[in-house]
């Protein structure tokens, strides 16, 4: 059998089930949308999504487990998240100029809103436990899949982060 | 603070609304990047929406957006690869051929062909198929006697009707033995006005 059968046959096996990419980011962009604006802030957030999905894209052939693709790119979010962070170091404050939108934006956030700063404080790991448990309302065990940690951790991540977000706030 | 005092930053309307251009942007960097296996975009035409797919290769399929794209669409993932996006771009080619035939601005086309939905025997016929041109037609023997199988008239009826890029391989072209329009995969109507366009029914 030549290289390139084989390799057809391959795909093959493990495309079982498994939806046109296109089908799969109209299913979850939203909500990846929705975790990387809070977890890297509204202006990175369009750069963070694409470089998640580049990298969901370039796996993708080889992704197992079709009716878990939306933990999957939970996942990756997650650690371009947390990258982007370790990557940016302490970032400048963001001006006041509200990032450019699209035209029928229903309800964008305040970018001058103090909540922001404060979870901009957070340490990358923590904010990204607060973000999966209180803005996409995930349970412990799921958080704990997705950012590759034990469930304990994920708890101690979201407790550690929100009691930090309160005192910041009060 | 309350919890739920973090949801307003992020207010799930206003995400689906922005995440929308942010996919855009991402699928024309895939594009650029080459991660993009198969394109495929919708267009108009007077036999109903058409669903284009193009590769690398050239054009894998053209499906009667109602009737068979998400059975296509399977095939497409199963025997090539799940790495398929909505692009304009890597399809622009194939629509602009598309709708120059529809124009009666081009009787044949140039575009180049991948034939991975295609099987060998299907690919005999659909080859012979498309030596029948414009304003033509042949019968299903005719075709089965051209590729040297005059017993195979069925099994021509058969790969005709799985033909993955109708209106290109004009598998309309074909009719049966006494000239009468039998079958079409998208149905006689849309056989009937593709026939009309070309003059050869009235």
């Amino acid at each position: 059998m030549c290289r390139q059968a084989a390799e057809e046959a391959r795909v093959s096996r493990s495309s079982a089930g498994k939806p046109p990419f296109q089908e799969f980011l109209e299913a979850n962009r939203a909500t990846v949308y929705r975790f990387l604006s809070v977890a890297v802030g509204p202006q990175d957030a369009d750069d963070a999504f694409q470089e998640t999905f580049l990298s969901a894209l370039r796996a993708y052939p080889r992704v197992r487990e079709p009716d878990k693709l939306d933990r999957w790119i939970l996942a990756i979010a997650s650690r371009k998240a947390i990258d982007h962070h370790r990557g940016a170091g302490r970032r400048a404050l963001p001006t006041d100029d509200p990032p450019e939108r699209p035209v029928h934006d229903p309800a964008p956030p305040d970018p001058r809103d103090p909540l922001w700063a404060a979870v901009r404080a957070l340490p990358p790991r923590q904010r990204v436990a607060v973000v999966h448990r209180h803005v996409l309302d995930r349970p412990y065990a799921e958080i704990a899949e997705l950012m590759g940690c034990s469930e304990q951790t994920a708890r101690a991540n979201v407790y550690q982060g929100t009691k930090r977000l309160r005192e910041l706030i009060a | 603070m309350n919890t739920n005092d973090l949801k307003r930053l992020a207010p799930a309307a206003s995400s689906s609304a922005r995440s929308r251009g942010a996919a855009d942007a991402f699928t024309e960097r895939a594009i650029d990047e080459g991660l993009v296996d198969v394109a495929v975009a919708t267009m108009g035409s007077p036999i109903g929406e058409l669903f284009v797919a193009v590769t690398s290769r050239g054009l894998v399929s053209v499906a009667f957006e109602d009737e068979s794209r998400d059975e296509v669409l399977e095939r497409i993932v199963r025997q090539i690869s799940p790495r398929v996006l909505e692009a304009a771009a890597p399809t622009d080619e194939a629509r602009r051929e598309l709708e120059q035939y529809f124009h009666s601005e081009r009787r044949s086309f140039d575009l180049r062909i991948d034939r991975r939905l295609i099987g060998e025997f299907a690919w005999s016929v659909l080859r012979a198929t498309s030596r029948v041109g414009f304003g033509e037609l042949a019968t299903y023997g005719q075709i089965a006697e051209r590729i040297h199988r005059p017993t195979a008239a069925r099994a021509v009826g058969r790969a005709l009707g799985s033909n993955p890029i109708p209106i290109v391989i004009p598998c309309h072209r074909i009719v049966g033995a006494g000239g009468s329009l039998t079958g079409y995969a998208g149905g006689l109507p849309r056989k009937q006005t593709l026939l009309r366009l070309e003059g050869s029914i009235l």
